[in-house]
């Protein structure tokens, strides 16, 4: 399968923040969820797939490009969504398509037209009227509308409520309809892309932590929960963390199946990617 | 076609569409030639990754229930029907063997079970 988007040893220093080493693949035809606690350097790897850091070491390619060769020509093939839209609160969404037409040069009016109505975004009203799920429905009606191959997105859900965050995933469903298409997001909210994405990439403290796919992440991994004198009985290299609470531990392991035929412990949970996360930052090893 | 899919099941979600089909396939509820919905659209519609309905449909192919031809669907194969059944009688030989032997470990007779077996049957 064709990589859409590759960053390959990407680093960047800054004085108090380091992304060390950065490798991640985006194939064609799927949806990729970056997840990471805040200030993890989510929207620094964002920020250096789009160049708008300069990166110390490594590259970014796009559609099989390097970013830095074809800059002009990658960008119309992307829509992008940041944390801030970098719009004047004061245009509306017809105002914004008069400056989109002379931005984009595949910016399709109709197309654009067509996403305000479908997400129910009024015209003619200023965008600071907006509430904060129609201004993140309107960057993305904008970032959809010059026809991009891959949608960047950073922290798409954070802020809205659970119906605007599933019709969010829905448009993020819609989009993938075409294998030629792709989508990098970042989130915090890890529920959101549990469903949804193909795979999650872990970002923890400017480093990456692991890619898996979905499937692998939620049907192999384990939670065990259990005393300390069976605690005591496992081996250090068949778990990645555990945590030891006022009654028990909790261990987070890699493979059930394998474990399970190893030990006679009998609580295996499933673990959401939430407490894979925070098993991964607070655990000790 | 309807599939039903708990998040909360420790059966794998790849697993759960891929025995739904298959059952579906069995009972004849999916007819031989029939088109299945692309990955895609499945994803979309139980609203899970493109990858998990991947390895529900791989999987399906592995075991000959459908067949993917290219640039137009995937389908419901139609060889192995020998197969199937032949792997639904295995399957029940498999478990009227533990109702034996439970059968012998408790003196349950040759005739008692034959009873059940007619009974429960019938009931269907």
């Amino acid at each position: 399968m064709e990589n859409i988007l590759e960053i390959k040893g990407v680093q960047k220093k800054y004085n108090n923040f380091e992304l060390k080493n950065c490798n991640i693949k985006l194939p064609k035809g799927m949806i990729l969820g970056l997840i990471g606690e805040n200030g993890a350097g989510k929207t620094t790897t964002i920020k250096a797939i789009l160049n708008l850091i300069s990166i110390d070491q490594g590259e970014v390619c796009l559609f099989g490009h390097s970013l830095q060769e074809n800059e002009k020509n990658c960008k119309e093939e992307i829509g992008v969504v940041l944390d801030d839209h970098f719009l004047s609160p004061y245009l509306t969404p017809t105002d914004i398509h008069k400056t989109m037409e002379h931005i984009y040069k595949n910016w399709d009016q109709t197309l654009y037209f067509q996403y305000l109505e479908k997400f129910q975004l009024p015209k003619t009203q200023p965008i600071k009227e907006y509430s904060s799920g129609m201004k993140m429905k309107l960057k993305i009606a904008v970032a959809l509308s010059h026809h991009p191959k891959l949608l960047i997105l950073d922290e798409p859900t954070s802020g809205l409520d659970p119906i605007a965050r599933n019709e969010i995933l829905d448009i993020f469903q819609d989009f993938i309809q075409n294998e030629e298409h792709a989508i990098f997001v970042s989130s915090h909210i890890t529920s959101d892309l549990e469903h949804i994405a193909d795979y999650i990439t872990f970002i923890h403290q400017g480093e990456i932590v692991f890619t898996k796919t979905r499937d692998d992440l939620l049907d192999k991994y384990g939670i065990v929960k259990c005393l300390e004198k069976d605690f005591k009985k496992i081996v250090k290299q068949d778990y990645i963390k555990y945590r030891k609470n006022r009654y028990g531990y909790e261990i987070l392991i890699a493979d059930k199946k394998q474990f399970k035929k190893k030990y006679d412990i009998q609580v295996i949970d499933k673990p959401t990617i939430e407490e894979i996360m925070v098993l991964y930052v607070k655990g000790e090893k | 076609m309807d599939i039903i899919i708990s998040n909360s099941s420790n059966i794998p979600i790849y697993e759960q569409i891929k025995e739904q089909i298959k059952n579906k396939i069995i009972t004849n509820e999916l007819k031989y030639q029939e088109q299945l919905p692309s990955i895609r659209k499945l994803a979309k519609d139980l609203r899970i990754s493109v990858i998990t309905t991947k390895n529900a449909y791989d999987e399906l192919e592995r075991e000959g229930y459908v067949e993917t031809i290219p640039g137009k669907g995937i389908y419901v194969s139609g060889k192995n029907r020998e197969l199937i059944r032949e792997e639904q009688l295995q399957k029940i030989e498999g478990l009227l063997d533990t109702a034996v032997s439970i059968a012998k470990i408790s003196q349950v007779t040759k005739k008692e079970l034959q009873n059940i077996l007619n009974i429960l049957y019938e009931e269907e």
